[in-house]
């Protein structure tokens, strides 16, 4: 191997070892923050205690929050897979006219960021009033939710031999029972990792439900973004404690997601 | 019988219709209907007024810049990274966590570990490779660090598919012919990756332009920071006037579509073909 080859080579671990290195010790600072007593300008804080997540359990109300991500969470990924699947499976199976042009529909929404529509789309939500209820925060997170199902689904289904789905028809049944018991177990997997994406992303999607949320429909991580652009109002702990909550919640989801998908497919559709 | 099969796209087509093309469609009227003036009044008081023309150059000198960081450096890094192996598993294991963290959480650990008094400054200090006093937060710097921890991951984690799609024998078939490493990537590999890389700039590009809560918390909103999402922000929520909000968001949508059309435009100037060999 040539030395220019190796110093090239020894750049790009450099590079990538310093950015890895960063970001850990950033989670690491969170994390030490959150249990110091006081910590001003040394490397390590002067005491510990838990005392901040108390606080910060109670100051922002986390029991309603966290119970407010699930119902969305939940109804985000329920809602997706029941009307993403289908879509799907007609997407893969069938040529109609103007599939290319649904196809564009369900990707629209996967390109154009979540703010450019999100503004629009609030403002339509709160014409109809829907805007500051679970109701809107919902619908607002099936927006990119159910396109990304549909993506990562095709792929699924287009692996499945058509002649299962024919034969389960030869043998009298309808198109549900052929749905039920053909598709659903054969495609157990792929609605297992296809909820499990998207309940990472929303778990973790912000601006949408930032725009659409009222007091009484924040999700974790916009109780958090309102935290710590307040902060100075609170010690500056109890919004590490609640950073760390958060991190928790989105990391415990992450682990078991990664299980079952490749970490590309959080960013893209499956390749293969 | 016909064939119903293609109705069981309806409901999702019908839903993505009602709360993605219907608010698009009625933001765009709207943002013709201002309160007072002409049709065209919105977007004359954009390009007119200071608070709000500068923020789509604010934005373009925060988006661009990031963009060609996460792009230039995810290249290099994925491409090193093609072969299947425990490193490449590891890597991208623990490149998917800011991702997923999402950068309301990078903003708040930024604001912790590159503040004035955080890890960095002090181990900076200690090593004396910079005296003066450091300031990454709550300025330019602050937003662009924060583009570059989310969007790196991001860009890698798509090349990473890409190259990982292209049949690695095409390459060993060069390196039979004499191609060294460079000639391998410039003459096998980067052809065929163009496509890929040209849509992962414009998601990259598209994904920084839209900044919006580290902008805030990590940059300085009111100045230097104050990029287009916060001015259409504000117009909605904070001064109640929707129809320049939607005309803001219109703008913006136009600005990354411009981009996007102009990145993709230029990819249709390179190869696009099949990216597996095979016999014959």
């Amino acid at each position: 191997m040539s030395l220019a080859v190796r110093t090239w080579r020894a750049l790009l671990a450099g590079v990538m070892t310093l950015f890895v290195l960063n970001i850990g010790l950033m989670i690491a600072a969170v994390a030490t923050h959150s249990f110091a007593r006081r910590w001003l300008g040394t490397w390590l804080p002067d005491g510990y205690t838990t005392a901040w997540y108390v606080s910060a359990w109670k100051e922002f109300q986390l029991d309603a929050v966290l119970w407010v991500t699930v119902e969305v969470v939940g109804a985000v990924v329920l809602l997706s897979i029941l009307l993403g699947v289908p879509a799907a499976y007609a997407l893969a199976r069938r040529d109609f006219r103007g599939k290319r042009a649904l196809l564009l529909l369900f990707l629209l929404p996967l390109l154009v960021p979540p703010i450019t529509y999100g503004i629009p789309l609030a403002t339509v939500m709160y014409q109809v009033q829907l805007a500051g209820t679970l109701a809107g925060v919902i619908l607002a997170n099936l927006v990119p939710a159910l396109p990304f199902v549909i993506l990562v689904m095709t792929p699924f289904i287009e692996q499945i031999d058509p002649n299962l789905e024919s034969a389960a028809r030869v043998l009298g049944a309808n198109t549900l029972r052929v749905f039920w018991h053909v598709l659903v177990p054969l495609l157990a997997p792929g609605m297992l990792a296809a909820s499990l994406l998207v309940l990472v992303r929303t778990i973790a999607m912000f601006e949408l439900t930032f725009l659409t949320s009222g007091p009484d429909s924040q999700t974790l991580v916009v109780a958090l973004y309102y935290a710590v652009f307040a902060a100075g109002v609170r010690a500056p702990q109890s919004v590490d404690a609640m950073a760390m909550i958060y991190m928790a919640v989105t990391l415990v989801w992450l682990l078991i997601a990664l299980r079952f998908v490749n970490p590309t497919q959080l960013v893209s559709r499956v390749n293969r | 019988m016909r064939d119903r099969t293609a109705l069981l796209a309806a409901p999702a087509a019908l839903l993505i219709a009602a709360l993605f093309i219907y608010p698009f469609a009625y933001g765009l009227l709207l943002s013709f209907e201002p309160p007072k003036g002409d049709w065209l009044a919105n977007y004359a008081q954009f390009f007119s007024s200071d608070r709000l023309w500068p923020t789509i150059g604010i934005t373009l000198k925060l988006a661009l810049p990031a963009t060609l960081i996460n792009v230039g450096l995810a290249l290099p890094i994925a491409y090193r990274m093609r072969f299947p192996s425990r490193r490449q598993k590891w890597l991208t294991t623990v490149l998917v966590v800011p991702i997923t963290l999402g950068t309301v959480l990078i903003a708040e650990g930024m604001l912790t570990y590159f503040g004035p008094r955080g890890w960095l400054a002090q181990f900076l200090q200690l090593l004396h490779l910079y005296d003066g006093p450091i300031r990454l937060t709550h300025n330019y710097w602050g937003v662009l660090i924060s583009l570059v921890i989310s969007g790196f991951p991001f860009a890698f984690l798509l090349i990473l598919s890409y190259v990982t799609g292209i049949d690695p024998v095409l390459a060993r078939a060069a390196a039979t012919l004499g191609a060294g490493p460079w000639s391998q990537f410039r003459h096998i590999y980067f052809p065929l990756l163009l496509p890929g890389l040209a849509m992962c700039f414009c998601l990259a590009f598209v994904q920084a332009f839209s900044v919006f809560p580290s902008a805030v918390l990590v940059g300085a909103p009111a100045g230097p920071t104050r990029v287009i999402s916060i001015a259409a922000y504000e117009a909605a929520f904070e001064l109640y006037d929707y129809s320049l909000a939607s005309a803001i968001a219109m703008i913006m949508g136009f600005v990354q579509l411009a981009i996007v059309a102009l990145v993709l435009g230029a990819r249709r100037l390179s190869y696009r073909g099949p990216v597996t060999g095979g016999k014959g």
